[in-house]
């Protein structure tokens, strides 16, 4: 199925892992993604061939290991003094802004 | 005196410090040679002229006045992907396509700070997020050995600037392989140090846990130059590492008698290339050759990290991007209906077809119902394959094997389906899920195509990396080899 | 059927850190808009949070205050969600492993009864920015302006377990909470600018039903008055539904303070799926023993512990020590004034919870800004004690202080108001008045015994209030009984 298939997926098969156009749209709902009409098969397909490349992990036995959050063992996070370091520097910021007024960052009316 | 282009960093510091070249005059090599080939090679996303003359005119000054460092005055390229203030900083992406960055990262500040000049941004799959180049909304580059090859990625830009000798060195960033892939596939030498080693402030995230600044040069010797300016401990980057960094030139020389190099046994099992192979094994003898000894060692749950990886660099994606939402700074859709529309177009028509892609795995991976078989069960085979390699280190000084499956492909010929392509990364990946150091040095050709060999270090092993490779570099010329068309 | 009401707040309180928690911004409140939000605030691309020290600090004293465990080891996580004033796209706070867990304070109840609230947890997270909405000059109304000025703030979100039956039980708890995080330094517990403020979630169940009925959260209530009232309609809206036959939904609603009612929120925000997971970019937070043992050294004496020492070791009762100890600035104002006139515990609080705390209220003050200080405070009470003046003569003398900023004695020395006590003065006043009234004397001696206080009043107008209450009770008597 694929060039180095036999190496590393070494017993693939398509697991029951697609998803359907309903999925995708859930998904892009979530994600703020607006997709275009042709974009949605695509992703139907992308998305499912990912998943089941995926679905491998299950032959894991991870019954004896924690979650990796992190690459390195042992760290701890380090804290910063409780010190004012900035001062305003809000015009040089807004210029990358799209719309700006008052020194506010505008967006369509929000409807509480 | 040979031609500039085709000096190495430590070559060109020499040059500098001796006064044979001026920086202004190194600088308006390269910018000359970078405009001749951008046309063909699209290596380059902005080339940073006028930046480049001043600052090569005050490297100058401090060569004059001679406080110069190391690295005064020696011209180099950042992957599009670092921050630089009052420079585009695009991540190859529409999103970022006409932001300019208020500050440095702190790879940049640190190599201005050394004295090094900055010739441009270099090209590169959006967000890093590619194998190919051909994600970047500033259209593929090509690959300086053949133009209708890819040049890998995501640091394609840079990979082909050096090969090319359009850049004596540049940046380039590396989350499952995207220094050592392209590195391999353009014939050049990329190092991506330590996950910690390298401050990540100002760089643009793609996956946060897995992302390490580092860099593609011509050899092992310009990246130690170049890496001890760059790499160490910044308040800044809560991840990074409180350590002190050697000074890799120093390291460089030492024997490799007694050296015990890992070979691994998944990666010549099955799958790779006989001609690839034959590179690496040919490679192993020189090393041998020095006083190195073979060992074989496995990593069974290695075949796991490039699903591992699909998972955990997606996740952490989706959540790093989100903050590109047309409000404070990026591309904003024309006249949004309302928040929602807002949001939805901008992102959607911000970010390239691959973006979208790994933002929506990521989505789905994180969402209800899908966290813990999909999210942590990675993570809990991440463990795995990290424990592997940590128990092969017991045995071990590094492990050596092949960086890539094959040689360059031809553009297009993957884009079709995601997971052919994402396969590209297998030998890469598990270093960046591990936080270890790799690198990819130039090994030989398949017709007329680079090929690499990856060296992966224990963690903060960059010495003994850099060490082995550069005596690899002193026995063979791969690395010294243009390709043809920018000879010249 | 007869419904229990079952309360659990989230409080929001703000860290009252110099800086942000995760970047080197000022919080100040009230700067102009933006000023106070730097590239990390902004969410520029690249930039990296850094923890502050003092967030983590304050937490930890949070949770020794209200004997919690304080986690040897947090994790910080993400929250997705897009909305404008979330820069990042996600907030980040804690989740699976917050910094405190368990907990428990002890509230009052207005009928004297004691009832103990227990804190889940309490973890610490980032404040969100402001969106404007109104009265911007030039804007129409199809925009919004976003301020992320408070965007960063560190803020330590306290669960408590659903534990409250209602609307007064749920304030007193806040109101306790609130007093504690002023006293531990922590917050400055400002309401109205929004430094504390709490989500209420609010569900019926039959009474005696040991599972809990389907909730509302009432979001953003930022003072003690709107937590009552909006909860109480709350309450009652959900009785409503349940006796009608229909359900409570689960959904976030809304307290309109100019309404008087909640309302639900847009149901589409509800579909939110925050996707938590840990944050890569900040390592666990770590805490020990020695930096534990710390933090408990530099704890202040807290209120449960102030009022216990009022009781035990001044007298008082424990309404009175409660209401001393509700603020720190007024249990060491009390205290500076009992020092200061060496004793006298019931006299000060008296006078603080009395003349004080009434000159305060009309003038709409804080204790901190009081026109009268502990030490004058106390002067005027010596006089008090010693007899130079009664206590309603006192009544008199700190209105003149509080107006006209003097010292006690300076007032009685001008106004002649010293107390007389001289037998043969009095007694001169009370023939004076018996003579003016003879009927009224008469009466009295027929054995109308209620016209003695006619001769109190008669007698102390005549001495200007200053006649020495004891010695005329005790002289009048003698007298009138002839």
């Amino acid at each position: 199925m694929y060039d180095f298939a036999p190496f590393f997926l070494p017993e693939i098969e398509p697991i029951a892992m697609s998803l359907n156009h309903r999925d995708i749209e859930n998904i892009a709902y979530l994600a703020r993604l607006a997709l275009t009409v042709e974009e949605i098969p695509v992703y139907v397909e992308g998305l499912s061939r990912i998943l089941a490349m995926v679905a491998e992990l299950e032959r894991a036995d991870t019954s004896q290991v924690e979650p990796m959050a992190h690459p390195l063992p042992g760290q701890r996070t380090r804290l910063r003094a409780d010190v004012v370091t900035e001062t305003d520097r809000h015009q040089l910021f807004q210029r990358n802004a799209p719309q700006v007024e008052a020194a506010l960052y505008l967006v369509p009316r929000v409807i509480e | 005196m040979t031609e500039l282009h085709t000096m190495t960093v430590a070559e060109l510091a020499a040059a500098l410090r001796s006064r044979q070249v001026s920086s202004v005059e190194l600088a308006r090599s390269f910018l000359a040679r970078i405009e001749r080939h951008q046309a063909d090679l699209n290596a380059f996303i902005s080339i940073t002229a006028e930046a480049a003359l001043e600052q090569a005119g005050k490297a100058d000054e401090r060569l004059r006045g001679g406080d110069a460092g190391a690295l005064t005055g020696v011209p180099i390229a950042h992957k599009d992907i670092f921050c630089t203030a009052g420079e585009k900083t695009t991540c190859g992406s529409r999103m970022l396509a006409n932001f300019v960055s208020p500050y440095d990262a702190t790879v940049v500040e640190r190599l201005r700070a050394a004295g090094v000049v900055m010739l441009g941004k270099t090209n590169m799959d959006e967000f890093a997020m590619g194998s190919s180049n051909e994600t970047s909304y500033f259209g593929p580059v090509r690959n300086p050995w053949d133009p209708l090859r890819v040049p890998g990625g995501s640091s394609g830009g840079s990979a082909a600037a050096v090969a090319a000798r359009l850049a004596p060195a540049a940046t380039a960033t590396d989350t499952g392989g995207s220094i050592r892939q392209p590195a391999a596939l353009c014939g050049v030498t990329g190092i991506k140090p330590t996950y910690g080693r390298v401050s990540r402030y100002g760089m643009v995230a793609f996956a946060s846990s897995l992302d390490q600044g580092g860099l593609i040069t011509q050899s092992a010797q310009d990246a130690a130059l170049l890496l001890a300016a760059m790499a160490g401990f910044d308040e800044r980057d809560s991840t990074s590492v409180e350590l002190p960094v050697p000074d890799y030139a120093a390291g460089l020389e030492q024997p490799l008698k007694g050296l015990k190099i890992g070979l691994l046994k998944e990666f010549f099992d099955r799958g790779l290339d006989d001609e690839i192979e034959r590179h690496i094994r040919a490679a192993l003898d020189v090393l041998r050759a020095q006083g190195a000894v073979l060992k074989e060692v496995s990593l069974p749950n290695l075949p796991l990290s490039v699903p591992t990886y699909y998972v955990v660099a997606p996740a952490e994606c989706s959540s790093n991007l989100a903050r590109f939402d047309g409000v404070r700074y990026g591309y904003r859709c024309e006249k949004p209906r309302d928040l929602l529309d807002l949001y939805q177009r901008s992102r959607g028509e911000g970010f390239g077809a691959e973006v979208k892609r790994r933002i929506m795995t990521g989505t789905y991976v994180l969402s209800a119902g899908y966290y813990d078989a999909f999210y942590l069960k990675a993570q809990r085979v991440r463990q795995l394959i990290s424990n592997d390699f940590e128990h092969a280190f017991h045995e071990v000084d590094v492990v050596i094997g092949p960086t890539t499956p094959t040689a360059a492909f031809e553009l297009g010929a993957k884009t079709s389906d995601p997971v052919t392509m994402y396969l590209n990364d297998i030998y890469t990946i598990g270093a960046n899920l591990a936080g270890l150091p790799a690198m990819s040095v130039p090994c030989g050709f398949v017709q007329g195509l680079p090929v690499g060999m990856q060296i992966i270090g224990a963690h903060f092993g960059e010495e003994r990396l850099l060490n082995v490779a550069h005596r690899y570099q002193c026995e063979t010329d791969w690395h010294r080899r243009a390709p043809p068309g920018f000879v010249a | 059927m007869e419904w229990q009401t079952v309360i659990g707040l989230e409080i929001h309180a703000q860290l009252a850190t110099r800086s942000k928690i995760f970047s080197g911004s000022a919080t100040t409140y009230g700067a102009p808009p933006n000023a106070q939000a730097n590239l990390v605030d902004l969410a520029y691309p690249g930039v990296l949070p850094v923890l502050n020290a003092e967030a983590v600090r304050m937490a930890v004293k949070f949770g020794l205050a209200i004997n919690a465990r304080v986690m040897r080891r947090s994790v910080f996580a993400r929250k997705n969600y897009f909305y404008p004033d979330l820069p990042k796209g996600y907030q980040i706070s804690q989740y699976e492993l917050p910094i405190v867990c368990g907990g428990a304070v002890d509230i009052v109840l207005e009928d004297g009864t004691d009832r103990r609230i227990g804190v889940t947890r309490a973890h610490l997270e980032e404040d969100a920015g402001k969106s404007l909405h109104e009265g911007l000059a030039g804007l129409s109304g199809a925009l919004t302006g976003v301020d992320l000025n408070r965007a960063g703030t560190p803020l330590i979100e306290i669960v408590s377990e659903p534990q409250m039956h209602s609307a007064k039980e749920a304030v007193a708890y806040m109101k306790k909470i609130h007093t504690l995080v002023r006293y531990l330094g922590i917050c400055d517990g400002n309401m109205q600018e929004g430094s504390f403020r709490c989500d209420a979630n609010v569900s019926l169940r039959p009474r005696g039903a040991e599972k809990l009925g389907t909730r509302a959260e009432i979001k953003n209530l930022n003072s003690f008055r709107f937590v009552e009232k909006a909860i109480n309609y709350e309450v009652a809206r959900q009785i409503e539904l349940l006796e009608s036959g229909r359900q409570v939904t689960q959904e976030t609603r809304l307290y309109d303070a100019d309404r008087g009612e909640t309302r639900s929120m847009r149901s589409k925000e509800e579909a939110n799926d925050y996707r938590y997971f840990p944050d890569p970019d900040l390592l666990p937070v770590e805490i020990d023993q020695p930096y534990i043992d710390a933090v408990t050294a530099d704890l202040p004496e807290l209120p449960d512990q102030k009022a216990q020492r009022f009781i035990s070791q001044h007298g008082l009762s424990a309404y009175d020590a409660g209401v001393l100890t509700a603020g720190a600035e007024l249990a060491d104002y009390y205290e500076a004034v009992v020092h200061e006139l060496g004793g006298h515990p019931k006299v000060a609080a008296n006078a603080v919870m009395g003349e004080l705390a009434g000159l305060l209220n009309r003038d709409g003050l804080e204790i901190a800004a009081s026109r009268v200080s502990a030490r004058r405070l106390a002067g005027l009470l010596r006089r008090v004690v010693d007899n130079t003046i009664s206590g309603k003569i006192a009544k008199d003398v700190i209105e003149a202080m509080w107006e006209q900023g003097q010292e006690a004695d300076s007032i009685i020395q001008a106004r002649g108001l010293r107390q007389i006590t001289d037998e043969s003065a009095i007694e001169a006043a009370i023939d004076a008045v018996m003579i003016a009234n003879p009927s009224q004397l008469a009466d009295y001696r027929a054995g109308k015994e209620k016209l003695f206080g006619f001769f109190v009043g008669q007698v102390m107008k005549a001495t200007g209030g200053k006649a020495n209450p004891a010695r005329l009770n005790e002289l009048l008597k003698k007298k009138l009984g002839g």
